[in-house]
């Protein structure tokens, strides 16, 4: 890991932030926000399907659980600060007929608790939906609560679904999607005041399909998770520049929505290029590259992503900044390619 | 309550037909964790034949006892016990470990009637039985989840998450069975992890705690009742104490091993050997 990425004092003529506390919102100020989403989404849920549980490994209250748990005391299961038991203990709620909506952290999960969630559920195609907080760059503690490569080791599990909702939106629409689906899902979990962004496009989450938010003639960007929302950020900005930018929102990043984005990618003349909260390597990046080149599609194709190091603690903003994936990074970055 | 046919035929009868099956499928592969599965035919004999509800037809019956095989590795074992209890017919013996088989050496839930869990990657079963027993609990339902573990697995620390949790659950449809045969891959068990004593650190943990011999039918018997009938909200755990190889002499003899080998030409002889100690 390199030293010269680490923040210093008075190596930057902005005035320092100095928060990088393990949760903070993800929403800029005045970004319109909604509380709770997947903690009201899962109680709609649970009302009309009594097999729905909730479990947790001491992060209730930190991954929205806990307004199920106030809701239905009796389906809400603490497992401690245990991410191994929890997932055993969650395929044996599949067993016996529940449908166990397991939450966590997202690094617990991937980093933890992979060889339960792989044995005791992926294994046997299991009904548990495992939602997970902090995904990605969007806590400031430190690569012990940064989830950078989660989208990659989830997506190399068979019989895994994975999805990274954008915002509130989006996330009111996934839960019952995934619950509908049949099988083991990871889902990333954007808690707390939740950005919303997805509803003034109309927008309609459907379980494996991307969808085009906006058209543009020069770039399109291929998104997940709250890069989506930093890409339109960056396609209007970038209206000011005269480039025109599509954006194709890709939540379900496996089972991929090939068709669409070959289509997309297809279209002459425009640069691909793929953003994502997440490391380059293993993520949606790699799955897009990997799927043109499969298809002889060949486009000229960049990538946004976390660098391949340990991530440095400190204020999101900052981070973002420094490691590429802030709205106005994305949008220099662009420039320089065209 | 035993629901099988011919339920007049005795434990040690069942045992004995445990151990051959096992050591018929050993020999078909040429190799197998055989020690382990003669050391636990009697717990099996005593499980499938004694105390677990079950229909041999079917497999998925909503009120059987669910039986939970973390020790992966003892998949042998539980295929013998399942082809005694007419859950696999005997026939299949003979694919045992071969491509395609229902049978593969390591147990895994989508291949086997009755193997209720993946095993292989040891310390898993643990914490599916306080999932399953949890969701039996939601249902109102009386069966209970008998969970069969080894000695070495309690190197695992998700086993003592799943100790912790069974007793803070108050989870006495839990019958947990640990079988110490002080073998594990690297040596004997209580040099590779110092796990003693073992029945105070259960009993601290809040459980209901028996150690018994093993390969005692009647003292497992014993057990596994005075596990069922035990009146306060505990988990239940009965620690076994067996030996490798048992009912075979020149096995319980041989060098101690996780892995235990056998020539070629031994099947037969540990046949005729298991044949020699029957009804004794």
């Amino acid at each position: 890991m390199s030293h010269s990425t680490k923040p210093r004092a008075g190596a930057s003529a902005k005035p320092r932030l100095t928060t990088s506390a393990m949760i903070a919102s993800i929403a800029a100020e005045g970004q319109r926000t909604k509380p709770a989403p997947f903690g009201h989404a899962l109680v709609e849920l649970a009302r009309t399907r009594p097999e729905v549980v909730g479990m947790t490994a001491d992060l209730g209250k930190y991954t929205d659980l806990h307004i199920f748990g106030r809701e239905f005391p009796d389906r809400y299961y603490q497992m401690g600060m245990a991410e191994q038991l929890l997932m055993g203990a969650a395929a044996g709620m599949a067993h016996e007929g529940a449908l166990p909506f397991a939450t966590t952290y997202a690094v617990f999960a991937s980093r933890r608790a992979y060889d339960f969630i792989h044995q005791t559920i992926a294994e046997e195609n299991l009904n548990v939906k495992i939602a997970c907080a902090l995904p990605g760059l969007t806590s400031g503690y430190g690569p012990s609560h940064q989830a950078a490569e989660d989208l990659a080791l989830f997506r190399a599990m068979p019989n895994m679904t994975v999805i990274d909702p954008c915002d509130a939106h989006e996330i009111e629409q996934v839960v019952p999607a995934i619950a509908a689906h049949s099988g083991p899902v990871y889902m990333r979990l954007l808690r707390g005041q939740v950005p919303l962004v997805l509803d003034e496009y109309n927008y309609r989450f459907e379980l494996g399909k991307a969808k085009l938010l906006r058209d543009g003639a020069e770039v399109l960007i291929v998104s997940s998770g709250i890069m989506t929302m930093r890409a339109l950020e960056v396609a209007q900005a970038m209206e000011a520049d005269k480039v025109g930018v599509a954006v194709l929102h890709v939540p379900t990043i496996k089972p991929l929505d090939t068709e669409a984005i070959l289509r997309e990618a297809g279209k002459t003349g425009r640069m691909v290029v793929v953003a994502e909260n997440h490391t380059v390597i293993g993520g949606l990046g790699e799955a897009v590259a990997g799927l043109l080149m499969r298809s002889g599609v060949h486009p000229t194709f960049r990538q946004i992503g976390l660098p391949d190091e340990f991530l440095a603690a400190g204020a999101l903003p900052t981070l973002h900044d420094r490691y590429g994936i802030s709205t106005s990074a994305i949008r220099a970055r662009i420039k320089s390619w065209l | 309550m035993v629901v099988t046919p011919g339920h007049n035929i005795d434990l040690a009868e069942r045992a004995y037909r445990i151990r051959r099956n096992a050591l018929l499928m050993g020999e078909v592969q040429g190799q197998g964790y055989i020690g382990q599965a003669l050391d636990i035919a009697d717990v099996l004999a005593v499980s499938y034949f004694h105390a677990m509800r079950f229909r041999p037809e079917d497999p998925k019956w909503e009120g059987r006892d669910r039986f939970l095989l973390s020790n992966g590795h003892y998949a042998i074992a539980l295929y013998a016990a399942l082809i005694e209890a007419g859950i696999i017919p005997e026939e299949e013996l003979e694919t045992y470990g071969s491509d395609d088989s229902r049978l593969p050496m390591s147990g895994m839930a989508a291949y086997t009637p009755c193997m209720e869990m993946s095993g292989g990657s040891l310390g898993l079963g643990l914490s599916i039985a306080v999932g399953m027993c949890l969701g039996l609990k939601r249902k109102e339902s009386s069966c209970r989840v008998y969970t069969l573990f080894s000695d070495g697995e309690l190197d695992e620390g998700s086993v003592w998450e799943a100790i912790m949790s069974a007793s803070h659950w108050k989870l006495d449809n839990l019958i947990g069975v640990i079988d110490v045969n002080n073998q594990q891959a690297d040596g004997p068990s209580t040099q590779v992890m110092a796990f003693e004593p073992l029945v105070d650190k259960l009993q601290a943990f809040g459980w209901y705690v028996q150690r018994v011999d093993g390969n005692d039918l009647q003292a497992v018997v014993a057990a596994f009742d005075a596990a069922r009938d035990y009146p306060e909200p505990k988990p239940r755990m009965i620690v076994c104490d067996t030996r490798m190889g048992k009912g075979v002499p020149f096995l319980e003899d041989r060098e101690k091993n996780h892995f235990i080998r056998v020539e070629p030409h031994e099947w037969q002889l540990a046949l005729d050997a298991l044949d020699a100690g029957r009804n004794i």
